[in-house]
């Protein structure tokens, strides 16, 4: 075999615009979701949910469902108890501040003896078809007897209300806390100013375009279960529900998340349907399918955020910031979910320093169990609550010293000469120059022009109002060594395999997902840069345990900066094997082979190997010296990282609200965000405009809400839970920060993911809160809906708009 | 979804016949609002009669001083028409703000207007042109057609076959919309005939549409918005999680002024 | 009543016939029946957009209509988008502008594109949003979609 060697010398692919290798088969129909798999013999399932809020089952009866031609089972949590089903384990523990840990209830994947929250799944019917099992499903007959149901913390923390979990006191799950309390006594103590704000972090719902799925199938010859999961974790689900709920062996599990039609988080946890489906196919002896509805995902997808926070900040007479002090209340829901409580503690608290040098911090969590939908992470997780308390603070503080808001926060702005900068909660931010970004966002919203827009806007009888958000956030989860002291109960290194088959093409293995992130495009990237392949002859595998040696996946805008880390530490093993084989080949001795633009040489010989030639010798060894390396050249790495990366940046916008209907417009949004090094620009933009979206979806738009006497979801479907359209949105202004690389993995990446949601719903509700300051308003709780802003105006003693009726 | 049996009559009398036949019948035109309430179980009718194959029910036409209009003429033919937009331009202005564009490309004003949702827009237009509506049986004056939330003064198995509209001097709908369902919140259509008499008909803010008629006596009167009363009298106003009644009254009045100014507008600049 | 009924259609250029219950939902035949499954579900409220085909040219939500109705139409799905002009410009300007994520959504708004391009000319950014109301994409923001219909449009006024 004969290689053209001008056709091996790649370009470098780190920082390219590649456009993604995955569009064609999303773009000709080929993609393949969970629920396009359909195996022979496919049964279908649907499951019975609670339509009250919090009851005692009586009984169920399946009598007229099990008589329904087509109906194959109808099954309860007595029959899955009965079999031995555990219950879904929650993966972080906290303890409290007095030691003790977190109250940690059972969680049946079918309801035992009571539900606690509307749509908690009851029974479940397995059909010929769907249309059976949905219509079966609604033919079991559940008694329920209702009891009183807790809604929000404030109700479910309130003396006398009923507890969600027998055996329990309270509602309190955990009350936890971080910082110094009494340094920051002392501090508040001696402040000249104390300014507090009361917000609420409203509850909102990930809501990925792909519903759930799960088809699994079991087969009996080898013990085998193969199960398709709409999931961004595919190893996390096989190691949760072999350990501790179906309890059989790793090796007789595969897990495989295909094409997964969005995330944000929600997918990446172990849900109860996760758990009953492929129990059903051992049951059954045949493959059972469960996809949800849009309505179905509203009452059984985790919903997000729902804090009610009280936090106060201490400053001097120059606005230095002194202290600060938090208390949030954190409502879980009626069960831990997954990663439940671990992110309004971990990945909301050791972020409230936001970018800000603040001598002491102290923060306190209690999480609260109510009647609600199980409450975990979604896009940000933690750190857009911990941003906006701060970024919402330095506002209110601004007002009060009336000062300029730009103005107090470059005083407190940590430098890029402090770093790396030891945070009061304990984060130590390696890298960052916050300063840049801000001053490069003022400059190109053209904040010095901006009165003169909002004279402008006045004239046409529009509100125009500017706000920003300075944010940084945590990613790239995490040292396992620190996540093991802080409670979790995994790890969060990520496997990265990359195998050079003997034609020279590659085939890289990772155990992050990719379910829009455009991993197979961006992590060929990487490999093509560091082993100057062709972009084209690598093949990115991700999303099936059978394939790939273990995972973590994607979430945390980890993928990157761990799994991607994980790529570049694999390559360099190609590289360094590469070199022993070139060495033995050029007859040179390793140190004196170099690497270079694809073509292995040594000084000592006019002699020099491409990597393709080199990859197949290594398979076709015949006179290769085996006492001192391996045939075959493929190298697997399990990449830990050192710390988390701290993406960071300045967003600004600016929006107008027509103060006779309260409507809000966003004009323009401005992102300058330092994410390190950018693999591929055109995938970081996308991200950016995506988390924006939802940002300013949480900000305008979202909003989950229940009936809080009777715990029934009144935004039950996208007729009344506003998904946020094309026309709800500006265009994006997008540039980067690139020259603050991160210190400490190999690729210098920060994570791009989460930007959006983290800085973009403060800065939308900066930008309404400053539209509205000349009613004397300080603060609004999200959504700033048309009414709320609209009644805002009417209730403000100085409206000129009071009462007037045009 | 729960079986039913579907029934593609090719005429009027067929359709009846189909409907009376069984006891939980149910007519589909284009089922924008019909299909979603089935699929989640809302109504479950053992028979659903389709209209679309019955001869001449979508016609958009001009006789003498009136636009005619086919009870299955969809919201996209409507809104494209070069007769509404001359004659109507209210109508097209309110067909084309329907739902979305794919919504658009199947409901039928007779579908919306028999269905009578209280946030729909077209029973806006019906009311505010004092349309007439032509059903299978009769004609019913728009004054007698709205009943209340989902009801009308069709009875059983009657079914709407068109529309007329005398032509006004000028017409036009302003909507608000409830962002999630892209209903309106708020919708008001306002129209003036030659003898300059004028109407304002409100959807979304109450069970059905209302006319406000402090509003419509002060525009006959030769004022404009910036006479219009603060209180008005109307069917209690909706209250929900998108909208409190305060918020709604007030929207009336805000949009109701709205829409008047654009159609004085527009009428100026025509002169 | 016969528990089937008899539909036939053209399904991306290929005649279709096919006997279906009386309340099969089109993208159900779509998908199960025909095995295109390329074309999503993604809502139950005729919201999303997600099963949005072209119907004798015009863009439908597939999930909010009858199969039995569909009978002498016809019908293009993703799978067969490319294959008019509008089609492919469509295709490569979402593909060129980075148009989509996660690629659920990507179906039906390429076809709601294809209807508006098709039927309209020369809108501009703020008509363009407006006129993708029926179609929610939860990854890109809208941004990069944007882009894709200013992109098809102008090739298409080009060619």
């Amino acid at each position: 075999m004969k290689y053209d060697r001008s056709a091996e010398a790649a370009p470098k692919r780190i920082g390219d615009h590649a456009l993604r290798v995955e569009d064609r088969r999303f773009l000709s129909g080929k993609g393949r979701y969970t629920d396009d798999v359909v195996f022979p013999n496919q049964l279908y399932a649907a499951f019975v949910r609670s339509q009250h809020a919090h009851a005692e089952i009586k009984a169920i009866d399946t009598t007229e469902a099990l008589r329904m031609p087509g109906v194959r089972g109808v099954f309860t949590g007595a029959d899955l108890k009965a079999d031995g089903v555990g219950a879904i384990p929650c993966i972080w523990e906290i303890t409290c501040k007095d030691g003790s840990k977190m109250i940690e209830p059972d969680r049946y994947p079918l309801a035992i003896s009571k539900v606690r929250h509307v749509g908690d799944a009851i029974a479940v019917v397995v059909a010929d078809s769907e249309q059976t099992a949905r219509l079966a499903s609604r033919c079991v007959e559940v008694e329920l007897e209702p009891l009183r149901a807790v809604v929000t913390v404030g109700d479910a923390l309130a003396p006398g209300a009923p507890v969600v979990h027998e055996g329990t006191a309270t509602n309190l799950c955990f009350d936890w806390s971080i910082g110094d309390h009494d340094k920051t006594e002392r501090a508040f103590s001696s402040a000249r100013h104390i300014v507090q704000l009361d917000l609420v972090n409203s509850r909102i719902i990930a809501h990925p375009m792909e519903p759930r799925a799960v088809n699994a199938q079991y087969h009996p010859a080898g013990s085998e279960f193969e199960i398709y999961t709409s999931s961004q974790n595919p190893h996390l689900v096989r190691m949760l529900l072999c350990h501790s709920v179906l309890h059989v062996p790793e090796n007789k599990m595969r897990v495989v998340a295909p094409d997964v039609g969005g995330g944000f988080g929600v997918k990446c946890y172990v849900y109860p349907e996760e758990a009953v489906i492929p129990w059903l196919s051992r049951k059954m002896r045949s493959p059972v399918k469960w996809t949800a509805d849009r309505s179905e995902t509203f009452l059984s997808d985790a919903h997000a955020r729902d804090h009610e926070t009280h936090a106060e900040l201490a400053l001097d007479d120059d606005g230095r910031v002194l202290g600060l002090r938090v208390s949030t209340k954190a409502n879980l829901g009626a069960y831990l979910s997954t990663w439940g409580p671990c992110i309004p503690t971990y990945l909301y608290a050791p972020m409230l320093s936001g970018q800000y040098q603040i001598p002491v911090i102290y923060a306190e969590v209690k999480g609260v169990f109510s009647n609600t939908l199980p409450v975990d992470a979604y896009r940000g997780a933690g750190r857009p609550e911990a941003n906006y308390v701060v970024e919402r603070l330095m506002d209110v503080a601004a007002a009060h010293l009336r000062m300029d808001r730009i103005e107090l926060r470059k005083r407190n702005l940590i430098s890029r000469n402090q770093m790396p900068y030891l945070t009061a909660t304990g984060m130590t931010y390696d890298t960052g120059d916050f300063a840049l970004c801000l001053t490069r966002a003022l400059s190109a919203i053209d904040y010095d022009g901006f009165e003169q827009r909002r004279a402008d806007a006045r004239a046409n009888g529009k509100l125009r109002g500017i706000g920003l958000s300075c944010y940084i956030e945590a990613c790239g989860l995490s040292p396992s060594r620190l996540s093991g002291k802080i409670g979790s109960r995994i790890a969060l290194y990520e496997s990265g395999q990359v195998r050079l088959n003997p034609d020279g093409t590659a085939t890289v293995f990772t155990g992050a997902h990719s379910h829009g992130q455009g991993h197979e495009t961006a992590f060929a990237q990487i490999v093509s840069d560091m082993l100057c392949l062709p972009f084209e002859d690598i093949e990115v595998v991700h999303g099936d345990t059978a394939r790939i040696a273990f995972g973590l996946g994607t979430y945390g805008s980890r993928s990157a900066a761990v799994g991607g880390s994980a790529l570049a530490v694999s390559s360099r093993k190609v590289l360094e094997k590469g070199k022993h084989i070139a060495a033995h080949m050029l007859e040179t001795t390793v140190d004196k082979v170099a690497f270079k633009d694809g073509i292995f040489s040594s000084s000592t010989t006019n002699k020099s190997f491409s990597i393709k030639e080199i990859a197949r010798s290594a398979y076709i060894p015949h006179n290769f010296p085996l006492d001192n390396f391996e045939p075959g050249l493929d190298e697997l790495s399990f990449y830990d990282p050192l710390n988390f990366t701290f993406p960071n940046g300045t967003q600004i916008a600016e929006v107008e609200i027509d103060p006779e209907t309260g409507a809000c417009e966003v004009c323009r949004f401005i992102a300058v965000d330092d994410f390190g090094v950018i693999i591929n620009p055109m995938i970081v933009e996308g991200q950016v405009h995506g988390g924006l979206a939802q940002g300013i979806g949480q900000a305008l738009l979202e909003h989950c809400r229940y009936d809080e006497e009777t715990g029934q979801l009144l935004t039950g479907t996208f007729m009344d839970y506003c998904m946020p359209r094309a026309s709800d949105l500006p265009s994006f202004e997008v540039s980067y920060h690139e020259q603050c690389p991160c210190t400490h993995n190999p690729l210098g990446v920060k994570g791009c993911g989460e930007a959006g949601t983290i800085g973009g719903t403060t800065t939308i509700m900066s930008a309404v809160v400053d539209s509205l300051k000349e009613f004397g308003v300080t603060h609004i709780d999200m959504p700033a809906t048309p009414e709320k802003v609209w009644s805002t105006i009417r209730r403000s003693k100085d409206s000129p708009f009071q009462g007037q009726q045009r | 979804m729960q079986p039913f049996e579907l029934v593609r009559p090719k005429s009027l009398t067929e359709a009846h016949t189909a409907f009376l036949a069984d006891e939980e019948s149910q007519y589909l035109a284009g089922g924008m609002s019909l299909i979603p309430t089935m699929k989640l179980g809302l109504v479950a009718p053992s028979r659903v009669i389709d209209l679309s194959l019955i001869p001449g029910l979508s016609a958009i036409s001009r006789t003498g001083d009136a636009i005619e209009i086919g009870a299955m003429a969809r919201h996209c033919d409507v809104a494209r028409s070069p007769i509404v937009s001359q004659y109507l331009s209210g109508v097209g202005l309110l067909a084309g703000g329907i739902g979305d564009r794919q919504v658009r490309n199947r409901g039928t004003i007779g579908g919306s207007v028999a269905n009578n949702d209280p946030a729909a827009c077209y029973p806006s237009a019906i009311l505010g042109l004092n349309a007439t509506i032509k059903t299978n049986l009769r004609q019913i004056p728009a004054s007698e057609f709205f009943l209340g939330l989902f009801e009308t003064a069709l009875q059983h198995g009657e079914m709407l076959t068109g529309f007329r509209f005398d032509i006004p001097k000028g017409s036009h709908y302003e909507k608000f919309h409830q962002k999630a369902s892209r209903f309106a919140l708020v919708g008001v259509f306002v129209s003036v005939t030659n003898d300059l008499t004028w109407r304002v008909a409100v959807t979304g803010a109450s069970s059905q549409v209302f006319r406000v008629g402090e509003y419509e006596r002060v525009l006959d009167a030769g004022g404009g918005p910036r006479d219009f009363p603060g209180e008005f009298t109307s069917p209690a106003m909706s209250s929900d999680i998108h909208g409190s009644a305060d918020y709604r009254k007030h929207l009336v009045s805000v949009i109701s002024s709205r829409a008047v100014g654009q159609l004085m507008q527009s009428m100026a600049q025509q002169h | 009543m016969s528990e089937k009924i008899c539909v036939s259609m053209r399904v991306n250029g290929e005649p279709i016939c096919r006997d279906v219950s009386h309340e099969m939902l089109l993208a159900e035949f779509i998908r199960n029946e025909l095995r295109l499954t390329g074309l999503h579900v993604g809502c139950d409220t005729s919201q999303c957009g997600a099963c949005t085909i072209l119907m004798d040219g015009d863009a439908v939500k597939s999930c909010t209509i009858f199969a039995p109705l569909a009978d002498g139409t016809s019908i293009t799905t993703i799978e067969g988008v490319a294959e008019t002009p509008a089609g492919r410009a469509v295709v490569t300007a979402f593909h060129e502008c980075h148009g989509l994520q996660c690629g659920f959504c990507t179906p039906g708004f390429v076809l709601s594109v294809v209807e508006l391009v098709t039927k309209t000319s020369s809108i501009d950014e703020t008509e363009a949003r407006q006129a993708v109301e029926g179609n929610i994409c939860r990854c890109t923001g809208y941004h990069n979609i944007v882009r894709a219909i200013m992109q098809a449009q102008s090739e298409l006024a080009g060619a």
